[in-house]
């Protein structure tokens, strides 16, 4: 393109390198159903994953600067035989700092759809919220609210194209359409599965030890309750990245309702008293 | 030299018409004839074989094609236009298939079919399809479809129409015969679409070709000798009609 090169640009954009001439052109299109590449938002003249892997890969990094991108929180879910319970804290961290008590891990994106968050806020925060848009034009094109399984390959399928780029983000999409209850798991590496029950972040290994004692698929409506504020409380104590409140969905047939938001420390002098 | 194909095809004429697009219609007009009737639990179509050339071999042009194992469709037009709306739509079914992880619904493929040919009647460089199409198939729910499209890109829903050469006596044809009687069983819904076909195409039932999907299953096109079958109890049907008219009229 002549503007490219009077700007000299050209000097220094691979041309054999990353879409150079589809980078320059600063339009952005998430996702299409029909089968057309979509375009992606990256900058120009620069390889995201070539310039990221040295810094996450290798042990010494460049310069002796490595990036580790961890998953800082702890949110789980479990389908059982009344629907699907959701659970999250609400701790940000940065390093050890920690950012805010009150972070919002769970977006509601319509009475029949949710999704949790763990990983980069940023990344969460912004592709959850391109996935809303979607199942929103979805809901307008078909005249029908999206299924809860094409809502996750939407996000899968969104973040794939990133795959090496430095996305974080471990999410579950639960909700109820026309096939009943769904449950799907999906990460920045474009992982998606279906499951009865799964927990992310820093903290999900404390969690999956309390929810693999107690759950049974017959858990009465209290006790799916009770298990899921439980097991997220016991990962917020013994992991320095959780923390906060404890909010608890639970996803039924006529949608989702937002069953309570407890304070970690409250929840601490509960337990602790019942065992007395 | 890209100059010349800038300029676009379809432009308004002053009084507010596309002709491209009302000449493609035409084009539609001079193709054989198609028909089709959504009953309760089967969707038919219909259309008239042209026939072929002694040398040629009868089954290289099929005018109703699968979209997929619930969706097919029949078309009256270019041949050459079809096959590539064909080929678009069951590539576009295949790809609702993987990212919905759903059969797509008949409006779906329609609504797709009629965006592809309205985008053709905005484009620099390229004509319209001329092709009408009728699209039949089931919902994932069981509820039976039948859409139209022609080449302006709108489609309707419709309980049964037909499109091609003649299309409008076939139509009021069904507009006269369609009723909850006639579509009740899965059979009378068949010899339905052969009584409309009957009325414009000549030399009887060795010119129809007809499939039909029924709920779950996926598409069949019937033999010539069930449809040859069919064709023989119509017109005895029709001799019994004359028969009692002609008695009532003596007594």
């Amino acid at each position: 393109m002549a503007l490219l090169d009077v700007c000299g640009i050209s000097d220094w954009v691979k041309e054999d390198g990353f879409n150079a001439e589809r980078a320059s052109v600063d339009k952005v299109n998430h996702f299409n159903f029909a089968a057309q590449t979509p375009e992606l938002a990256v900058p120009v003249g620069v390889d995201p994953a070539e310039f990221l892997r040295p810094l996450v890969d290798s042990e010494e990094g460049v310069d002796g600067v490595t990036i580790n991108l961890e998953h800082g929180t702890t949110t789980l879910a479990f389908k059982f035989q009344h629907g699907v319970m959701v659970a999250v804290d609400s701790r940000a961290s940065a390093g050890s700092y920690v950012s805010t008590q009150m972070f919002k891990k769970v977006i509601e994106i319509n009475p029949f759809l949710l999704e949790t968050m763990s990983g980069s806020a940023a990344d969460c925060v912004y592709w959850e919220r391109v996935l809303a848009k979607e199942c929103r034009i979805y809901k307008l094109r078909n005249k029908e609210r999206i299924s809860v399984s094409a809502a996750s390959k939407l996000l899968a399928n969104m973040v794939v194209n990133y795959r090496g780029m430095g996305l974080s983000m471990g999410t579950m999409i639960c909700g109820w359409d026309k096939k009943g209850p769904g449950l799907y798991y999906v990460d920045d590496n474009g992982l998606g599965l279906c499951g009865n029950m799964f927990s992310t972040g820093s903290g999900n290994t404390y969690a999956y030890g309390v929810m693999d004692s107690g759950y049974r698929y017959d858990l009465s409506v209290p006790e799916a309750y009770d298990l899921a504020q439980r097991a997220i409380f016991h990962a917020t104590h013994r992991d320095a990245y959780s923390g906060g409140t404890v909010n608890m969905y639970h996803m039924r047939e006529t949608g989702w309702i937002k069953v309570s938001q407890e304070d970690v420390g409250d929840l601490y002098h509960r337990f602790s008293n019942e065992k007395k | 030299m890209a100059a010349r194909y800038d300029r676009a095809i379809t432009v308004f004429s002053p009084d507010g018409h596309l002709f491209q697009v009302e000449y493609a219609q035409e084009a539609v007009k001079k193709g054989s004839t198609a028909v089709g009737i959504r009953g309760k639990d089967i969707v038919v179509l219909g259309v008239e074989k042209k026939s072929v050339a002694k040398l040629q071999e009868e089954r290289t042009v099929r005018k109703i094609c699968a979209l997929d194992d619930h969706v097919c469709m029949a078309f009256a037009g270019l041949t050459a236009d079809a096959r590539i709306v064909i080929n678009r739509a069951r590539v576009e079914c295949q790809s609702h298939r993987l990212t919905v992880e759903d059969p797509v619904t008949v409006e779906y493929i329609t609504r797709h079919i009629a965006t592809l040919k309205q985008r053709y009647t905005q484009s620099n460089g390229r004509r319209p399809f001329g092709i009408s199409a009728l699209i039949v198939g089931f919902d994932c729910d069981g509820t039976p479809r039948l859409y139209q499209t022609d080449p302006s890109g709108t489609y309707h829903a419709w309980k049964a129409n037909a499109i091609g050469r003649s299309a409008k006596t076939v139509r009021e044809f069904l507009e006269k015969n369609y009723t909850e009687e006639s579509i009740a069983t899965d059979n009378e819904s068949i010899k339905l679409a052969i009584k409309a076909l009957l009325e414009v195409v000549q030399s009887g039932g060795k010119n129809i070709e007809l499939a039909v999907i029924r709920r779950n299953q996926s598409l069949k096109l019937l033999e010539s000798k069930e449809i040859e079958t069919l064709v023989t109890e119509i017109e005895k049907e029709k001799e019994e009609e004359a028969e009692k008219k002609k008695q009532k009229k003596s007594t």
